[in-house]
């Protein structure tokens, strides 16, 4: 396999932005999804939709200002946007199940060539593990997007034929943004968009499971 | 008037016996009953199945609990990697855990509090949530029975009541809890202040007084949170 240098985390956040519309209702996950928020195109508002009720959520608290009582899904201290609203938390999930949301970008373990996802349990983890709104999240929203590395820390495929890990909804995925690519994830199959710069299709195809479908010459990344 | 208002947190959880099931409300580190929990924890009650997003923060939020081997099932979204006390207990079989989505919990308290029998839902399809639950088409769309949560008690915390028991909530530590403040049997609220009847405009009350039965006062102390 090439040896290439692959896209940084950062990266990766800062090309899924690009995805999103002005004005929208967004929930990020935890991980890449939520240094989103750190990489929004100039003249693009987005509204952020905390799982704890929060609509218009603002850039994190600064040392001094944060208020425990005002925090996002990961216990962080945030701030509010002019506009922004609370709601109790079966509202919230109104909002991520009933599909009112926009976009959600979650991360992701594994994404199958149907759009399946698994994102919330490794197979053979010790403890309980957890759900939270992975759940709710994936089943409800219209445009959902998955941000991960393209490959397993051993190598292997997360664009996959069928998901082997625990999974978080069937057929949920619409785009994948990987440190190699961007897909869309069609009735026909995965479709490579765009590549990382300096890869080439056949190199992306090969480090997937799943069999891409390439239109032509497929172009690299744009992150502007 | 019925008086709900009661002196202290060792009264306010006085009737709360062995077996009892408990929602707790809170998320995130805000909006837990923190000076209720730890009433609950200095009292002898054992077996008690807490419903609730997660399992503590080490021996923080419901995290005593389980330090005191108070709980023996569990009924959460997301018991947390810092929820130490909980996942040795879970790991050596002394605690059970039933995991439900975060939403689908919050909508089977509300199947309690409505009076619903259940609901059918896409969310858990083709999941072990789906496991052992009744699985059905509907507009064709596959999706499975869900199935009201009922709990003895409610402990909630809110940021201001009446002494009638309408309630308020500060930012984001509302939470779970007006959702479980109209589930359970019996609610108990710990606030940060207590104000007179009509001190609350009725635009304002986010948890009517219908739902909650005891108020106790517990701004100041240690675990105010």
């Amino acid at each position: 396999m090439p040896d290439k240098p692959r896209l940084a985390r950062e990266q990766i956040a800062q090309r899924a932005a690009l995805e999103l519309t002005d004005g929208a209702f967004v929930n990020l996950g935890w991980g890449i999804p939520n240094l989103i928020a750190d990489f929004l195109p100039k003249g693009l508002t987005i509204y952020f939709h905390s799982e704890n009720g929060i609509l218009g959520m603002g850039r994190r608290a600064r040392t001094g200002e944060e208020d425990f009582d005002l925090v996002d899904a990961m216990k962080v201290p945030v701030t509010l946007v002019p506009g922004a609203s609370f709601f109790h938390q079966a509202d919230a999930h109104l909002m991520t199940r009933g599909g009112h949301l926009d976009f959600a970008v979650l991360g992701g373990f594994q994404v199958s060539e149907k759009g399946d996802l698994a994102n919330w349990k490794i197979p053979g983890s010790k403890g309980s593990g957890g759900i939270g709104g992975a759940m709710d999240i994936a089943t409800g929203t219209k445009n959902l997007i998955v941000c991960m590395e393209h490959n397993a820390k051993d190598g292997s495929p997360k664009i996959v034929k069928n998901c082997t890990y625990p999974l978080t909804a069937l057929e949920c995925v619409r785009t994948i943004v990987t440190d190699l690519a961007v897909m869309d994830v069609t009735k026909e199959g995965v479709l490579l968009r765009e590549v990382a710069p300096g890869w080439t299709s056949d190199e992306v195809q090969a480090l997937s499971e799943a069999k891409l479908i390439v239109h032509g010459i497929v172009p690299q990344m744009k992150f502007a | 008037m019925i008086r709900k208002i009661v002196d202290s947190l060792d009264a306010a959880v006085a009737d709360i016996g062995d077996g009892a099931r408990i929602m707790f409300g809170g998320f995130g580190g805000a909006g837990f009953p923190n000076n209720l929990i730890q009433a609950l924890s200095r009292k002898d009650v054992k077996n008690i199945t807490a419903i609730s997003n997660n399992c503590g923060t080490r021996e923080g939020e419901l995290g005593i609990m389980f330090k005191n081997g108070q709980v023996s099932h569990v009924i959460a979204s997301f018991p947390g990697p810092h929820a130490n006390y909980f996942q040795d207990r879970y790991a050596n079989g002394e605690v059970t855990c039933e995991l439900v989505p975060q939403g689908i919990l919050c909508e089977r308290l509300r199947a309690a509090a409505a009076g619903l029998l259940g609901f059918y839902t896409g969310v858990g399809v083709g999941t072990e949530v789906a496991s052992g639950k009744e699985e059905r088409i509907i507009d064709g769309q596959r999706c499975i029975l869900e199935k009201p949560i009922h709990a003895d008690f409610a402990l909630i915390k809110a940021h201001k009541a009446d002494e009638l028991g309408n309630l308020t909530y500060r930012l984001a530590a509302r939470n779970f809890n007006p959702i479980m403040a109209m589930a359970a049997e019996k609610t108990i609220v710990e606030v940060d202040e207590i104000v007179s009847i009509g001190a609350i405009e009725p635009e304002n009350v986010i948890t009517p007084a219908i739902f909650v039965h005891r108020i106790v006062q517990a701004k100041g102390l240690r675990y105010a949170g």
